[in-house]
């Protein structure tokens, strides 16, 4: 993607004499004065503390002592006596590990089903031409109004008849290729000027070369934030696992945690330990993704 | 004129299609024929015709649990209306570190809601950090009941829903942001205008498309709510089962011996309409808006 400079808003140009602000109230827009610096970064720093907070509190819990009063009046954030034995106590009870492994299967199941099969309906409806091309559209939006929960049970009752209730298939099948996610895609390929696509048939190139060589070179803003969400949305589900899997060897995460949270709800260290070992995985692969998803939202990949 | 085979667009779109009619169209279809049956989770079942629907009439937990959802609608829509965009504001001009905090805010959206239910419990616990803070500063003389009073569970999950949703929404806010043209803060700016009247009268009808959007996005969300309520009850929906909300009573209804897939069915249709009425009442809103 090209850097466009948008010409009624001009990139910032440190000028080195450039004069001082002008006068309180009608400061530059590029310009943040020292006051309204102060003020942003204190909230900023209010709003971090509430949204961070209660995980950094988990996370203390976690690594507290066992013989540490966790109760006390007085919160202490950082613990006195910080141990791992918590984590390992958990992984030794309840296979924790197992869980991770059943979620990451769903997840990359998820993730790599969308990413293909929405780039290719998506390309298929914005870039060729076909009858029943407004029909197949139309199957897709119409689709956006019924949340997900309503069909649930007979989702369940689809996957029972195809012989996968209570497997990891069966919980990753229906998520494979979401119906918003088609519509991402068919918008991203709009953007792309129908110009390049008549360049590239003068040049020979048939639909899938199109496709590979044309098409998704400009769409990956939008195919990395589907791949984000889908990834985070399968980690994070926790009512259609709930639903399908009845064999504790087979949960996932999620349903996992709700399992452990009912076994050890006397000690709240241990639920610290798990909880941590589920947040922290999907943490790090946002943190590492987030520049890519931050670009997608620029690209409107998020807009609704 | 194509350059292409006839099939190739079907060939590209039938992967999708087949999913769309396996897991969208077919099961849709299907719940209206489940909740005429008493079809069992492990199999089975046949035509009730509409006993299940005389039952929804009479079911006590139901009622609690579409009072829930109105109340949980009702509170999260000013809330996260509001509140995200703000915050959008807030994290709109660029300062440095500025990427961190954007991230950092929208943390709690990508946890799971198992793990931030379970991170609030131990918060809200009566041996808690908030009971214990508040009875150390001398707001309370014994623990709130967060977790086995009806009410307080309930205001409760409402609060980590409003909490966990504020980074989804400010995101949104955000992108459209920055189609709000600076020319126009600027000429205010030029004229006067402080950064409170600039906000209510620039940035406010700049984002009123995406307000009216999220409107529904939080309101269909809240109705839907799931997780938050199971975990923080224990799974168990409150004192008497009455901070159930639709879904849960949907997933109760879906396994076990007594489980009933055909009620389950007809809570289904119940959640569809309820999820619809907001939807048209806030596009309606959106088409008068947009005449005046």
């Amino acid at each position: 993607m090209s850097v466009v400079t948008d010409p009624a808003r001009p990139a910032v140009v440190e000028a080195p004499g450039k004069p001082p602000a002008r006068r309180r109230g009608s400061f530059g827009f590029n310009t943040v004065s020292p006051r309204e610096k102060v003020v942003r970064y204190v909230l900023l720093a209010f709003v971090l503390l509430i949204t961070i907070g209660p995980f950094l509190w988990q996370l203390s819990t976690s690594l507290k002592g066992s013989g540490e009063d966790i109760y006390t009046r007085i919160p202490r954030l950082l613990p006195a006596q910080p141990t791992f034995d918590h984590y390992k106590e958990v992984t030794d009870t309840i296979p924790v590990w197992d869980y991770a492994r059943n979620s990451l299967v769903v997840a990359v199941l998820v993730v790599g089903g969308n990413v293909i099969g929405a780039s290719l309906a998506g390309f298929a409806i914005s870039r060729l031409q076909f009858r029943g091309r407004k029909i197949v559209l139309g199957l897709f939006l119409a689709t956006l109004v019924l949340p997900g929960e309503v069909t649930i049970i007979s989702q369940y009752v689809t996957v029972r008849e195809f012989g996968l209730a209570n497997t990891l298939f069966g919980v990753a099948l229906p998520g494979m290729i979401g119906a918003l996610n088609v519509l991402l895609m068919y918008n991203a390929f709009r953007a792309l000027p129908l110009e390049v696509d008549q360049a590239a048939i003068v040049d020979g190139a048939n639909a899938w070369q199109r496709f590979v060589y044309v098409g998704l070179p400009s769409v990956r803003g939008t195919i990395s934030v589907i791949a984000i969400f889908a990834f985070i949305g399968a980690w994070d589900d926790f009512l259609w696992p709930l639903i399908v899997l009845t064999d504790p060897n087979k949960y996932t995460l999620t349903v996992g945690l709700q399992y452990l949270s009912g076994t050890f709800s006397n000690n709240p260290r241990l639920i610290a330990a798990g909880t941590m070992i589920a947040f922290i995985p999907i943490v790090i692969v946002f943190a590492t993704l987030q520049r890519f998803f931050f670009k997608g939202v620029e690209e409107g990949a998020v807009k609704g | 004129m194509r350059y292409h085979r006839w099939f190739t667009p079907w060939v590209l779109v039938i992967p999708a299609l087949a999913w769309l009619l396996v897991f969208n169209l077919w099961p849709s279809i299907n719940t209206v024929i489940l909740s005429f049956t008493n079809a069992r989770p492990i199999g089975g079942g046949h035509f009730v015709g509409l006993k299940n629907f005389e039952a929804l009439l009479h079911d006590e937990q139901l009622r609690w649990a579409l009072l829930n959802s109105v109340i949980y609608m009702v509170v999260c829509l000013p809330f996260l209306t509001v509140l995200p965009l703000l915050l959008a504001v807030l994290v709109e001009k660029k300062l440095p570190g500025i990427t961190f905090f954007r991230t950092a805010f929208y943390t709690p959206v990508v946890a799971s809601a198992v793990v931030v239910a379970l991170i609030w419990q131990w918060i809200l616990d009566d041996r808690g950090l908030v009971n214990g803070m508040a009875e150390k500063l001398g707001f309370i003389s014994g623990p709130l009941p967060f977790l086995s009073d009806q009410w307080l569970l309930l205001l409760s999950a409402i609060s980590l829903t409003i909490w966990k949703g504020l980074g989804y929404y400010m995101i949104i806010y955000l992108a459209a942001l920055g189609n709000v043209g600076r020319e126009l803060h600027e000429a205010a700016a030029v004229d006067g205008a402080g950064p409170f009247r600039r906000f209510v009268h620039i940035t406010i009808p700049g984002v009123r498309g995406t307000m009216i959007l999220i409107s529904i996005l939080i309101s269909v969300s809240a109705l839907r709510v799931f997780s938050e309520l199971f975990i923080l009850s224990g799974g168990k929906g409150g004192p008497g089962g009455r901070d159930n909300s639709v879904v849960m009573l949907i997933q109760q209804y879906s396994q076990g011996f007594e489980g009933n897939l055909g009620y389950a069915s007809a809570l289904s249709i119940v959640l569809f309409f309820v999820t619809v009425v907001p939807m048209l009442v806030l596009a309606r809103l959106n088409r008068r808006g947009a005449e005046a």
